[in-house]
Order: C-alpha cells, then structure tokens, then sequence
C-alpha cells in the first residue's frame, strides 16, 4: 500500500499530523508525524504534503543496517540506530523527520490513519 | 496542566524584563482562556483613564482551553487590550497556526505592559524568549514583513505581524498571520504598534498533553466522520464565506454604497462563484480545520500588478465590494491584498473608506481635501489614494484614521448620520434595517459592531423581520452563546454550519483538561464576562450604559430605498422597545446598568462595588432578575 499524494487538495490543516502524533506517541504534536507539508506562500499559494514513497534510500545509506522493509513500511530499529541523520539527508524526498525528544528519526509505518481524517482527498489509500 | 503549556509570560517593554510563571489553574479553570484571561486581566489590571495607545493599556496575546488540540476546532488565538475604537474591552481573534505553536512551545499567556524604546520583535523558540530589535522590520508590510522573517528566522515559524497602519495608531489596524488570518477587529494592531511589537514569531515543539486522549481522538474522529457528509460542507468548502454573498443580497441586508442601499446591482460580479471562477488558487485551512473555508486567491486588475491574497471573505466583500461599489472581485481582492499589507482590517478599513466616499459624493469631501484625487464609487485608484492618505495620516486621512464615528466627529457636518457604526466600532457586513434583532446586537455588543459575537440575520428570519418581539431574549443567548467559542478560542462554524453541538465542546474540553465542566456553566462564564465588559465600559466612560447603546441615524430613520428590503425599518421607538427588554431580560435596570444582584449571582460583586462608586450600579429591579436569561434558539449561523 501506498499514499497517493494530490498536492493541488491540500489545505495545510494539519489532521493528518495530529492523528498522526495521537497514534504513535499518544500525544498531540505535529513536529513529531511522520509526514510532511510543506507550505508554498505568498507564492504560488500551494500546499505540498511530502509523504513517504518507499524508495528504500534510507535502508541503503543506513550505516549500522538499522533500517528494514517489513510488511508494508520501512523499519527504523531503535536498538541498531545510533540517530546518526544519515537516512534523513539520504532521503530524497525530505520525509524522514527528526525530534529532539526522539532516540531515532521519524518515519512513516503507513497505518493510514491520516487518509483517514483527510477531508479533501489529498492524501487516500493506493493499493 | 493537561490542556495547556503551563507557562505565563510577562513582558515590560519599558525595561525588557521577561517574567515566566507557571499559568494559575484557577484562572485557566475560571476563564478559559482568550477572551476570558483578556476580560479578567484588562478589568483587574488597566487604570481606567489609560490611554488605549499608551504605556498603562495591556496588549494580551491569549490562546485558549482547545486551541492546538485534536477538537472541533482548536486554531484560534485571541488578542486583548483596550479598545483605541471604543475605548473598552477588546478581543479579537485569528485563526491560522499562530496558537496551536505557541501552545506547543509551552505558553498559554503573554500580557505586554508599557512601551519598547526602539521598535522590537517577540521571538519565542520553545524556551527561548526573547525581544529583538525590529527597527529594519519597521514600516514593512505585514505581508512582506512575513515572508521576511520567514526567510530570516525558518519556514517552521508561525509570524504575526503588523503594518504601517498600526504603526501609525490607526484605530482600525489589525494583526495579519499566516498570509491572510486577521485579527482584524477593535484596533488589536494599533495597540501592538503603540507598545512598538511589530512582530511576534513562535516556534514550539513541545505538543499538547490530554488528559484522555483516547476518549478526546474518538469524539473528533467520529465528528469528522459524520460530517463530512453534511449538507453544508460542500458549499461551505467551495465558497467559503464568500457563498452568502447572493444569500444576503437576496435577503436586503448586504451594505452597498454605504448602507446607503442593502442590494448591490452587480453583486454577481464579486460573489464566491466569481471568485472560485476566476481568482481561486487554492483552499487554505486554518489548523485541525477541515471546512477549509479560506481561499487563497490572486487579483489581476488591469494596469496594477498581480496580488495574491487569501479571501476576499464574506465580510471584505461586503464592506469593500459593496459598500464601495466595486464591480469586479479583482478590484475587492486587489484592494483586500491593500489592507492586509497595510495592516487594516478590511471590515472597518472597508466601512470607513465607504463613509468617505458619500461624504465625496455629497460634497462634504472634495478634491481639495484629496490632494487632488477624487473618490468616486468603485474606483480602484481613488480607493488607493485614500488608504495611502489614512495609512499615514495625511490631510483627510488623519481623521479618517479614527474610524468612522471618530472621523464624523472631526468633519462635522452632519455626517455622523451616516457613519454604520456603534460604540466607535464599524458595523460588519449587515445591514438591519429589515433585521432588529441584528440591529440590537450590534448597539449592545461589548466590543463595537461585530457579528462574532452575536449574528441573528437568520434569527431575525425565524421569527419575523417585521417584529421585534421575542428578539431581545434570542439576542442574550447568542450573546452567550457565540463569545464561549471565542474563549474556548475554537471555531464557531462547526457549531453554526455543521451542526457540532457545544456540548460536544464541552465534551472535548473535559476529555482534554479532565475538568468536570458543564455547558450550563459555561453559559453563566460567558454571561459573567459580558456582565464584566459591560462595567469596565461604564467605569471607563461614565454612564448610564443606556447612553452607549445608540443606533446610528440612518439605521433608525430612513427606510431602505429599493432592493428586497424596501421600505423597511426598524425605527427608534422599536429599537428603544428592544432595549427595554433587553435590560430588563439581563438583569440590567432601565438605564442600562447592571444591578448588584445580577453581577453578585455571577460572582463579580467586585465590579458591583465599582459601578457604585462611579454612580451606575443598577437600581434593583423589581421582582429580581429573572431565572432564565436569554432564550435559546439554533438558527443557522455564520
């Protein structure tokens, strides 16, 4: 499964970063979701929602192996990870994501709860 | 504290000091939060001969009890002070990001005394805070200026900003955020320019702690589920509040050349189906919003370059477009980008350059006073030069900068007959002469005409635009009712368009901070802060309140000229009818002063005992207040 990403309907509400947060750290913070938007103003006046596509970049670049395709996401082990920031600067897409609370970068496991509170299709589920 | 950062700032822009307490959870408790925290600091705290453009007034930067949570709809942020409009309490709000990442770096409250010797600017990275210097900021555009210090300071920060109007103590100068959230009403930004903040810029990380956060993520979820089907969420996401614009047209209630007329001939040039057609770029949400009713937008006005803008909303279509009878939703988007990087609100800006232009019209303002210009109905560069003129207070311009009823008062001539305003504050894009209970909400709002606070057009629909019986007691509940989301600091149209109840808000408030409140309280908050408004005006003043509560001349004698709503009006004796049982249904004596028992029964007889001491307390009322204040009604609200 993927997200399928029609940045033209993105209003930069933010829910699918604060279900996001709820989900996996069960509080609300937006700086901790594992995807992005990034906001595009005054000009040209867009949103870009930056989700991850699995390219499998990270597992590459990972040098203490910490990072595994399992199931339907790629997995950041937080025993191998030292936090090193090298999948973050690999990632091409910018959707590897850091918190300064956090022992290991951000990434998504694609449960889908933010397609889920999406009210406009900009983000839904690719199979 | 579950709900809330924790923290309380302090600021003395005299001394720069920075003062950190954590934040009273008896005051959070009490007040909620935005329009609540301002109504109990300004009353407790500003000597009431301050000067609302000197160093004793307070400016209030106030989130809310659900702003940055997982609710219908936590986005707002308030901002309080004493009105240099109205000369009394003021809270204005904006949606955007700006309070959920204040929240999130840990702050619940900032309350700024005194004045900064040199221009500076607030930047809060979580526990970093700090003031800066401003002074290459200084005289920027709020649009330009946040684009800027988005560039200088990271995209991940939230900015709010002033421009050159609130530099220069414009009466109607707003705080823009986001590009395009205002805070757009009772003189917020002037405030912010006399203290010399011309930017607050916030970054936080911190999130929100709730108390059950699983009961919280279940009652918004299921929300979101049930009404994303809603009937009026698809209008509502195409049009935004641009989609009233035929409705009130239709209706006789939509301000053209200066509430002079209620129906604008060439409305269908500047409505929301003209804008999505032809302007729209996208749809902009405000945080955890998903009605998305913004739209972002670009003008393209022949001869002037290309402007984006977000909106123009319901509000600037009418009191720009229609008001200043602008055929085109270019020229109404063109001249909103003005405003906003100008720093004036586009209601107040809007109605006052309208007043302008009938004085232009009649004589009373010619070009000798116009450098020259003229100001012709729906002229875009007319509507230009005159901005420029109030922007930075030449000639004409430094009276038209005290709003209407002040720009009125300084050229005389009768024209404060025509100046839509109450208490100093212009009305918003209503006309009432077909619409009493609107009439009355407007005349007895705590802070000048604003709809926000009660909107009753479709109240007055209900149960009937010729009468004005039962208005009053409708008038109260909305006057409770709609005040509570700006203090929860939520947004009100999930309650008023999507039929999310309030005691669903309630609900999520309770999930999120583990209180145990009822909405029944809520109400008696609500009616306790406007009780508290009422006496800080009449302290601030002087009395009776009855005196404040003044209609303007148009709206009481002169019957609309043509449209749907021809020949109507509401007229004096109706409007001083409604006032009578408005008093009495609050608990007011016929003055309109707030009695002891009412102001004891909601647990404020501190400002009882100061209404006495300036000689306004009420006198009893016989047979006591009465049980029930207000009369409920849901009628569809924007």
């Amino acid at each position: 499964m993927k997200i399928k990403v029609t940045k033209e309907k993105c209003t930069g509400c933010k829910l699918c970063q604060q279900i996001c947060t709820i989900t996996h750290y069960n509080e609300i913070n937006p700086k901790k979701a594992a995807i992005g938007i990034e906001a595009q103003f005054p000009e040209p006046g867009y949103f870009l929602p930056k989700v991850c596509v699995q390219c499998g970049k990270c597992e590459e670049a990972c040098p203490v192996d910490a990072i595994h395709h399992e199931g339907d996401a790629y997995v950041i082990h937080k025993d191998e990870c030292t936090n090193c920031g090298i999948c973050v600067e690999a990632c091409p897409f910018g959707v590897i994501f850091t918190h300064a609370d956090l022992p290991t970068p951000i990434i998504c496991d694609f449960c889908m709860k933010c397609t889920e509170v999406c009210n406009t299709g900009a983000i839904v589920v690719e199979d | 504290m579950d709900g809330f950062g924790g923290t309380t700032l302090r600021i003395d822009l005299a001394t720069g000091n920075i003062r950190k307490t954590a934040t009273d959870p008896a005051l959070a408790r009490e007040w909620m939060g935005a329009r609540g925290f301002v109504s109990k600091i300004l009353y407790d705290e500003v000597p009431r001969d301050a000067d609302p453009l000197g160093p004793d007034n307070r400016f209030i930067v106030a989130p809310g009890v659900l702003t940055g949570s997982f609710s219908p709809v936590g986005s707002k942020i308030g901002f309080g002070c004493i009105s240099p409009a109205t000369n009394g309490h003021a809270d204005s709000s904006m949606g955007g990001h700006l309070g959920p990442e204040l929240k999130y770096a840990g702050y619940d409250l900032i309350v700024f005394k005194n004045i900064a010797p040199e221009p500076q600017y607030l930047y809060i990275d979580d526990d970093t805070v700090e003031l800066r210097p401003a002074g290459h900021y200084w005289g920027m555009g709020s649009l330009d200026l946040e684009k800027r210090m988005k560039d200088d300071l990271g995209k991940d920060f939230q900015i709010a900003t002033i421009g050159p109007s609130g530099e220069n103590g414009i009466v109607f100068s707003c705080i823009t955020h986001d590009f395009g959230r205002q805070a757009g009403r009772c003189g917020v930004g002037a405030v912010m320019g006399s203290k010399k903040i011309k930017a607050i810029a916030v970054r936080g990380s911190k999130g929100l702690k709730a108390r059950d956060l699983p009961s919280l993520t279940k009652l918004t979820y299921d929300i979101i589920q049930r009404t994303k089907t809603h009937p009026n969420m698809a209008p509502w996401q195409k049009y935004g509040t641009a989609y009233f614009v035929g409705w009130s047209n239709e209706r006789g209630c939509f301000p053209t050349r200066n509430f002079q007329q209620t129906y604008f001939e060439d409305w269908k040039g500047i409505d929301g189906e003209k804008l999505v057609e032809e302007c729209l770029i996208s749809d902009k949400a405000c945080f955890g919003c998903w009605i998305n009713c913004g739209k972002y937008s670009k003008a393209k006005v022949p001869g002037k370059p290309d402007k984006y803008v977000e909106g123009p909303e319901y509000e600037t279509i009418a009191l720009i477009g229609g008001s200043c009878a602008f055929k085109s939703i270019h020229e109404v988007a063109y001249a909103n980008n003005l405003l906003d990087n100008v720093g004036m609100d586009t209601m107040s800006g809007g109605s006052t350059v309208a007043f302008a232009m009938e004085c232009y019209q009649r004589g009373i303002i010619t070009k000798d006073d116009l450098e020259g210009h003229e100001l012709r109905w729906g002229n875009i560069d007319d509507f230009e030069h005159v901005i420029d003129m109030i922007v930075h207070r030449r000639g004409i311009g430094d009276a038209l900068a005290h709003g209407t009823k002040g720009a009125a008062e300084k050229i005389g001539k009768g024209t404060i007959h025509f100046a839509s305003q109450a208490k100093g504050m212009e009305f918003s894009g209503y006309d009432t002469r077909w619409y009493p209970a609107q009439l009355l909400s407007y005349c007895t709002c705590d802070i000048g005409a604003h709809h926000s606070k009660s909107w009753a057009i479709t109240a007055d629909i209900e149960l009937g635009r010729d009468t004005i019986e039962g208005k009053a007691a409708v008038v109260i509940y909305l006057q409770h009712l709609r005040p509570l989301f700006d203090t929860w600091s939520c947004c009100r149209l999930f309650w008023g368009e999507i039929d999310v109840s309030p005691e669903e808000h309630v609900d999520a408030i309770n999930y999120l901070t583990g209180w145990d409140a009822t909405l029944e309280e809520c109400f008696k908050m609500s009616e306790k802060i406007w009780n508290q408004n009422r006496c800080h005006y009449i302290e601030r003043n002087g009395g009776p309140g009855r005196k404040f509560d003044i209609a303007p001349g148009r709206h009481l004698t002169e019957p609309v000229p043509d449209g749907p709503a021809e020949g109507k009006l509401v007229g004096s004796e109706n409007f001083e009818k409604m006032l009578d049982d408005y008093y009495a249904n609050r608990g007011w004596d016929v003055e309109g002063n707030p009695t002891r028992e009412i102001l004891e029964l909601l647990g404020i007889g501190y400002a009882a005992d100061n209404l006495e001491k300036v000689g306004f307390l009420g006198k009893p009322i016989e047979g006591g207040v009465p049980a029930v204040r207000g009369r409920k009604l849901k009628p569809m609200a924007m």
